[in-house]
Formats: C-alpha cells, structure tokens, sequence
C-alpha cells in the first residue's frame, strides 16, 4: 500500500472522529430513557429534567414497580404476544402458499394472478373504504380485526415467490412422478430448500405485528384487549396519569413519578427487541438483501 | 431486473387472448386443461384469492361510496349517487390547499434530506480501515431502526417538551424554551430529523452491500494511475452505487404524496395542524373520527389516484432515460 497523503489522513481522522459521534448520537436517546427510568423520581425531577443524563440521578426501581402493578402493561403484553402466536403462522402459511403458485411456471394464468395482487401494491381503495370493509365483515372491536385483514403483505409475497422460482424444476418433476400431491411438494420438498427466507419473512411479520398500532387504534375499543403499541402511546404519548392514584398520595408526587414511570414504561416495551437485536441483525441484513435484488 | 421482465411479460401474456378468433377458441381450450391439469394448484389458491378479493378489492369497490351519500344503515349499494358533489366540494374547500402544501413539503424535505443520509453514511463507512470499527458503527446505527415508532415518538414528544434535554440542548444555541411541537414551524424539521435518526443506519445495508459488490480491481488500478482516496470515491465508489441510487430514488419520487398517516398522528396537535396536517391524517379525523364517510373517502381515492399516476409517469420517464425501472 502507499503512503497516504495528508488530506487524506486527516480526511481518516475526521472519519472516524464523524462517525463515533454517529454511534453516540444513535445510542444516545435510548441510554437517556435507561438513566431515567432508573432515577429516583423526586431527585430525576429537581435535577436530572431537562439536562442531558450521563447516568441515573440516584437510583431507585419505583419506576419500575408502578410500570408493574400497572395491568395494562400486562394485558396489552397479552393481545401482542396472542396476535404474533396466531397472526405470524397465518402470514406465513397464507404467504408461502400465495408465492408457491405463483412460482409454477406450467400455470396458464400465473401472469394474470400476478398483475392482480401487484396492482394492490400501487393502488388502494383507501383508509375510509379499507375501515368500513373491516367492520363489515364483523372484524370490528376483535383483535382478529388486525390478523385476518393483514394475512398478506404483498411484498413479502414476492419476496417468498423469488426463492421458490429459484428452485429447480427437477424436483418438482421428480416428486410428481412419485405421486406426491401439490401441498406435499410445497411442505416437504419446497419448504425445507427456502428456510432462510421464511426466517427473515417470520421476522418481517413479527416485527409488523409488534409495531403495529394504527388498526388497533381504528378497531379494538376495550382498553383491556389492546395491544402493547396502543397501551404505550396512552401512557407515554397522551399522558394518561392511570399510574398516579394508586402510589401516593400527594399530587406534586404523582407529577414527579409520572415523568420517569414514562421511561420505565419504554424500558419494559423495548427490552424484549433489544435483548433480541444483536441475534436476529443478521436475518434482517440478509432479508433486505433477498428483498432488494429480486424486489 | 428480473422483475421488470416479468411485468412486461405479463403484459404481453394478458394482452395475447385478443389476437386471433381462432386462437382464441384453441386459448379457453388449453385453459380448460390447464385447469384440469392443475386443479390442485388452482384450489389451494383458492384461500389466496379470497383474500385479495375481500380484503384489496372489495374496498376498492367499496371507494366509490365517493361519489355517493354513504349511510351504512343503507349500505354501498344502496346510498344514493351524488356524482362529483365531495371532490367538488373538498376541492373548493378552504383545506385544498394547505393540505396539498403541507404533505408536499413534508415529504418533499423528507426526501431531499432524508434520500442523501443513508448514502453519505455508508460512503463513510466504507472508507473505515477498520472493519471491526465498521461493524460497531453499522450495530449502533441500525439500533432506532428496531424501536417502534409508538416509542420513537413518545421520546421524540418528551425530549422536545419545554423540559426536555432535546429542547435545553437547543436553548444553548439561543434557541426560546418552548415546547417544541406546539411551534408549528418546528414540525417539518423535527419530524425529518428524527425519520433520517432513525432510518439513516438501516438504510445505509443497500449502498454497503452495493459498494461491497464493486470490483476491487478497480481501486487498484485507479491507485496505480495516482489517484487518491476522494478520486476514489468520486470515479469509483459513487457510479458504482448509481443505479441502487437511482432506482431507490425513483421509488422514493413516485410515493411523494403518498404519507402514510401514523407517525403524524402520534407526535402533531391541534396547535400545529397549519402545517403539521397532511392529507392521510385529514382523511382520518374526517372520515373515522368526524363519521364523514363520503367526503374522507373522496380526498382518499384523490389521493389514491395522485399516488398511482405518479408511480406509473416516474417508472414511465425513468426507464426512458436511465433504462432502470420498478418493472
């Protein structure tokens, strides 16, 4: 390698240098919810509010206790963990056997059936019609309402379409001359050659299903049956003070709580992804790329 | 791109039955044994279909309550036409264009800032000696990325209140304390700031991967030939990630009005709806919360059809001048 030159060993500097404030800037916000939600409520108040954190301001698990005798958490824990166990078999299923047919290539209407579901991709009847369909089918106030209508997501569906058409014809010919039906074709030949890209569609779904909050805002209406997302926008987003009554009495104290319960509450709503991301980055890197080349 | 043949096949494919009349007889024919050959297939996709068709095509069909006085006690069917009365009156309406203006700028500023970051970023990255470096600077930046958007707003709403560490930040600048989302001029900035904090690392994997896929032989020709590390980059690196550029660009133009709803709806408030209100989060307090069925409709399926033309002319213009295309 050659020497290089001083443009570019101070343009390497300023790199580095760039980019580790990158890092800090990206850690930075979730570190401050962790230092709040560990803060002793009164002290995070008189002091901590409204600077930047560099550790708890004392440290206290109040937060955290209130975030847990709060049953909201639980339940909307509860229809979350009910809508990924039911919702993402069926988006997978739904998914794989959508793409399989679509993959056939001795089918006459294959390009016809495939114009068909990518119009939906560029076109939509729009949230008002998409609503009132909804309910029309019974769906409203169900947490079914967010399962059924999404069993699809048309993306994925390609995605899951191109690994099929990668496998080779052969096998197919092979097994039907052994006299295997279709769906044994797709289960037991089909489905075993595309496991990494049904790992990264698992995670695709499962994280929509985790994030999503909008349709459970439109068709869920008891507080108990919402899901996670919609519980945390009540508590963070529009400052609901359901905590406050049950842990003390005074209302400067209720104030004071409230703010780093706030933090506590997004600690325990984040951890599980957290704890999760450093082992699933890869399937979602791998996932881009399946989706980017073939897309 | 694989797929781009495929559409232009299935273009050709769906237009062919017209050609001749007796090909036509020999085509329902063959499509008669297809379906005898493949009644398995065609019947497990039976489940499929439905879907599409109940839950994709029945509200397309269910969009033309706007040109109707919806009643859901009448139902579609059966409520009364009123031809263009809610276009007419959406588009006369004092809302026109302040909403038009409004989603325009967001996702205009949204694009111009938020499209160059992930592009720079991964330029950088790239240029580390350090792989192990690289990597730390990849898992960190990807993290928001994993966040909800429920919690990413609930820290952006915190942190910019008129005691949040974002806003002291900012009064050291000189900036007035306030509570940064009742200023309905900090709404764009704040809401682009935060989209390119989240989604910049994320959006960095494309271009890595695609400057990954450069020829290295490349590079050192252009080192045997002088040329220096910004050469480098400016004759290499750059037209070697072009077409990703472009074709994520093109994607990117096409959905301009296109702002979905959700993360407006969590972080704007009645203060700010000046600027803060773009056209999916008008059509839903309209339509769901005010029950304005018709009217939310009509300025859905405007939207809806703003949306479609666009995609289409910008693959359309695209694949004339860069020969690169969605299909």
């Amino acid at each position: 390698m050659r020497k290089l030159t001083r443009g570019e060993q101070i343009f390497n500097i300023f790199n580095v240098l760039f980019l580790f404030l990158m890092i800090v800037i990206s850690i930075y916000p979730m570190l401050y919810v962790f230092f709040a939600a560990f803060s002793t409520p009164s002290a995070y108040m008189r002091q901590g509010g409204n600077k930047l954190l560099f550790c708890p301001v004392g440290f206290s698990l109040a937060s955290f206790k209130a975030v847990f005798k709060n049953p909201s958490i639980w339940t909307g824990y509860g229809s979350t963990i009910f809508i990924l166990a039911v919702g993402v078999p069926i988006n997978i299923v739904f998914t794989m056997i959508g793409a399989y047919v679509l993959s056939r290539k001795q089918l006459r209407i294959r390009r016809f059936l495939s114009l068909l579901i990518l119009f939906t991709m560029y076109f939509s009847g729009g949230m008002i019609p998409i609503y009132l369909n909804v309910r029309n089918f019974g769906l409203d106030g169900s947490l079914w309402a967010l399962i059924i209508p999404n069993a699809i997501n048309t993306f994925n569906l390609i995605i899951m379409r191109t690994a099929f058409e990668e496998v080779p014809d052969s096998l197919e010919e092979a097994a039907k001359l052994d006299g295997a039906s279709q769906l044994t074709i797709l289960f037991k030949i089909m489905v075993p050659l595309v496991v990494p890209t049904i790992a990264v569609l698992i995670l695709y779904y499962a994280v929509y299903h985790w994030n999503s909050w909008f349709n459970a805002m439109l068709f869920i209406h008891k507080r108990e049956k919402y899901p996670l997302q919609l519980i945390l926008r009540e508590l963070i987003i529009q400052n609901s003070s359901i905590f406050s009554s049950e842990l003390s009495t005074s209302g400067a104290e209720d104030e004071m709580i409230s703010e780093t319960i706030k933090y506590a509450t997004i600690v325990v709503a984040t951890v599980p992804i957290l704890a999760a991301y450093p082992f699933l980055q890869k399937y979602f890197v791998k996932g881009i790329m399946v989706g980017a080349v073939k897309g | 791109m694989a797929q781009k043949e495929d559409f232009e096949q299935s273009i050709t494919q769906t237009a062919e039955p017209k050609k001749k009349k007796s090909d036509r007889k020999s085509d329902r024919f063959s499509l008669a044994l297809d379906f005898r050959r493949n009644t398995e297939l065609y019947f497990i996709f039976i489940p499929v279909l439905l879907y599409y068709l109940f839950f994709h095509y029945f509200p397309m069909y269910g969009a033309v309550i706007a040109f109707k006085d919806f009643a859901p006690s009448r139902g579609i069917a059966g409520s009364q036409w009123v031809g263009f009365k809610h276009f007419i009156s959406f588009f006369s309406s004092y809302y026109f264009w302040p909403l038009i203006r409004n989603t325009l700028v967001l996702s205009i500023s949204n694009l111009v800032f938020g499209f160059p970051a992930p592009v720079i970023l991964a330029i950088l990255i790239n240029e580390l000696r350090s792989k192990s470096y690289a990597r730390v600077v990849q898992t960190a930046t990807y993290l928001p990325h994993f966040i909800s958007l429920v919690v990413i707003c609930g820290m952006i709403v915190q942190f910019t209140r008129d005691n949040g560490w974002i806003t002291h930040l900012l009064t050291l600048f000189g900036m007035p304390r306030q509570t940064m989302l009742n200023n309905k001029d900090l709404f764009v900035p704040i809401y682009v700031i935060s989209g390119i904090w989240q989604e910049s690392g994320w959006g960095s994997i494309i271009y890595l991967a695609a400057l990954a896929g450069i020829d290295q032989d490349l590079y050192e020709a252009a080192e045997i030939d002088g040329a220096n590390q910004f050469q480098k980059i400016l004759h290499i690196s750059l037209p070697g990630i072009l077409p990703t550029i472009v074709i994520l660009f093109i994607m990117r133009v096409g959905r301009i009005m296109s702002m979905g709803a959700e993360k407006v709806i969590l972080i704007y408030n009645a203060a700010i709806y000046d600027t803060a209100d773009i056209i999916s989060s008008y059509v839903y307090r309209r339509g769901i919360i005010g029950t304005d069925w018709s009217f939310s409709t009509a300025v859905g399926l405007f939207n809806s059809l703003v949306n479609f033309i666009l995609v289409i002319s910008v693959n359309t213009l695209s694949r004339r001048l860069t020969e690169m295309s969605l299909w």
